[in-house]
């Protein structure tokens, strides 16, 4: 029974899709699963003992201490100080909109007419239901009139808005905030902008245009992790602190599955029917990464 | 009311030096649970265990392993990571200004306004030069510990910040096959184009509510007062291809009534 924090973090370790549903534009019908595009940031350490065994992360009782599965966790809400309410996953799919698993998708507007601020995250949207020729057709006609589709719908317990972008033939969401999450600078307290003097602004122009270029974000990456890891590998390379990771049989049953699945490999398939067009990309590091993230199930550094 | 400002730095570049104040531009809307034990309702809290004994471990007696192979990790003691945390700085150090279409979409995380720290006409009239010659500056700054890479841009005569994921963060899927299938029919793809076209519209965010969380407070409310509430379930539809042509043709029958 995941909460808000797991729905925002599953990468979908087992390959299954983290949802499905259907894109609706006037009576046509898309059915869609949906896999997440945006990877976590955790800095993929594990938290071991002395020997080098896995720690698990687990929940546990505020009042008896014990140590919890799922099956023994309901989601509250806090009424008053101490107080909660349990909510069941099947009443809040039940005052879910009549339709609940329709991604209704109301209009189609410029991409650039959406504002930064609103961008949350993204979502690949794969073809399901055995058929992909709505798909198909939604995706050459976005791609053709160059627009992208504003759409609703309720996954998990949380109403969402989003934009629906293709491709190259593929549909993907991203999903946006609401109008009352983004602050006015007037809430803030910003004073009004003033009236500015032509000089200055002309001053500030000009060193603008002396320091414009081209941009490759490849070239962003997080230089922390970078610096972690060549930490561990030189300490490796010495043999400090060097130890063997033992599998514990009682770690595999009571976490997600062990086996990490490339979520790119996850979508090839529901693309292309199980035909790659090029060989998967290995990315040990990455699955080492996302095995470390499962295992120790640390929430993702924000 | 206004908001405090959640950290203090200066915008560099050239000879320039901006100070200004971070603020959050988002606020958080959502109902947040907490996660409970069923039997006794008491929250539940998190803590490490050893897989084998079961046994809770102390925090502080847990050690962060790397993994460096398969089944090899490298201990990293704690002292090893602070030094490995960057540097302390005030500084937004700016890159490069960029054409704002560079920036796609697909990096934004998070925003933030820009506030002047004391000098305003400055502050001001670098928004208006951003705006003027249509620019967005890539920056770098370290805030609480953390590298981060953001946008900078002009945002209603004000400047604002947008956090930008990392690229490793990005599924790049470039690389993905289209789906296949049967070629569609040019008369499918004319009624597709004439569906967008009749909904073609304007991006109006205010259009949007959040109905469904006013629905779950409802719903806690009526719990709360010890009402009843009822439960059904969900039955997916049975999609059909042949039946696309008639869907297309009848919603295009349907929007062209609903506007006459």
């Amino acid at each position: 029974m995941p909460d808000d924090e797991d729905v925002e973090e599953s990468e979908s370790p087992s390959g299954r899709p983290f949802w499905s549903g259907a894109i609706t534009f006037g009576l046509v019908n898309v059915p869609v699963a949906i896999y997440p595009a945006n990877r976590s940031r955790t800095v993929s350490m594990r938290m071991v003992d002395d020997e080098g065994t896995p720690l698990q992360r687990r929940y546990v009782c505020s009042k008896d201490g014990k140590v919890l599965d799922w099956d023994d966790i309901v989601r509250g809400y806090e009424v008053k100080p101490g107080k909660f309410v349990v909510v069941t996953d099947e009443e809040l799919e039940a005052i879910e909109p009549r339709k609940s698993r329709d991604i209704d998708l109301q209009l189609f507007v410029g991409l650039e007419e959406i504002d930064p601020m609103f961008f949350v995250r993204a979502y690949f949207l794969a073809p399901a239901g055995g058929t992909t020729k709505a798909y198909r057709l939604l995706a050459e006609v976005m791609e053709r009139t160059g627009r992208a589709g504003i759409a609703t719908f309720v996954m998990r317990a949380k109403e969402y808005v989003v934009a629906i972008i293709a491709e190259k033939g593929i549909l993907r969401a991203e999903t946006l905030r609401f109008e009352d999450e983004i602050r006015k600078a007037e809430d803030i307290g910003l004073t009004k902008p003033a009236k500015v003097s032509p000089a200055a602004v002309n001053k500030f122009a000009t060193e603008i245009a002396s320091h414009t270029g081209k941009v490759n974000f490849r070239e962003f990456f997080d230089e922390y992790a970078e610096r972690l890891e060549s930490l561990a590998k030189k300490k490796e390379a010495r043999g400090q602190d060097v130890v063997k990771a033992r599998a514990s049989s009682a770690s595999e049953s009571a976490e997600p599955a062990g086996e990490v699945v490339d979520i790119l490999d996850v979508l090839r398939k529901s693309l292309g029917g199980g035909v790659a067009k090029k060989p998967a990309r290995k990315a040990p590091a990455r699955a080492a990464k996302k095995a470390a993230k499962k295992e120790s199930g640390r929430p993702a550094r924000k | 009311m206004a908001a405090r400002a959640i950290w203090k730095g200066v915008l560099r570049f050239g000879k320039t030096k901006l100070p200004v104040k971070l603020y959050s531009a988002v606020q958080d809307h959502t109902i947040h649970f907490r996660l409970l034990h069923k039997t006794d309702n008491a929250p539940v809290k998190q803590q490490m265990v050893d897989p084998e004994t079961g046994e809770p471990v102390d925090f502080k007696d847990a050690r962060k392993a790397f993994p460096v192979m398969r089944n090899r990790m490298v201990l990293i003691e704690k002292e090893e990571l602070e030094k490995l945390e960057p540097k302390e700085s005030r500084d937004i150090e700016i890159k490069r200004f960029v054409d704002p279409a560079d920036i796609d979409h697909r990096w934004y995380e998070r925003a933030y306004y820009l506030g002047p720290d004391g000098d305003s006409a400055a502050y001001f009239a670098l928004a208006a030069a951003l705006k003027k010659k249509n620019r967005e500056a890539v920056a770098r700054w370290v805030m609480r510990k953390k590298d981060y890479v953001g946008a900078l841009h002009e945002h209603e005569g004000y400047l604002a910040l947008i956090v930008l994921r990392y690229a490793e963060e990005v599924v790049d899927a470039s690389a993905l096959p289209r789906p296949e299938g049967r070629p569609l029919q040019k008369k499918e793809i004319e009624m597709g184009e004439q569906l967008v076209a009749a909904l073609a519209g304007k991006f109006d965010p205010s259009q949007f509510r959040d109905a469904y969380r006013d629905r779950v407070m409802d719903l806690i409310r009526t719990k709360e007062r010890g009402g009843k509430v009822k439960v059904k379930t969900f039955r997916p539809k049975k999609t059909d291809d042949s039946a696309l042509a008639g869907a297309l043709a009848a919603s295009l029958t349907g929007l062209r009534r609903k506007s006459a």
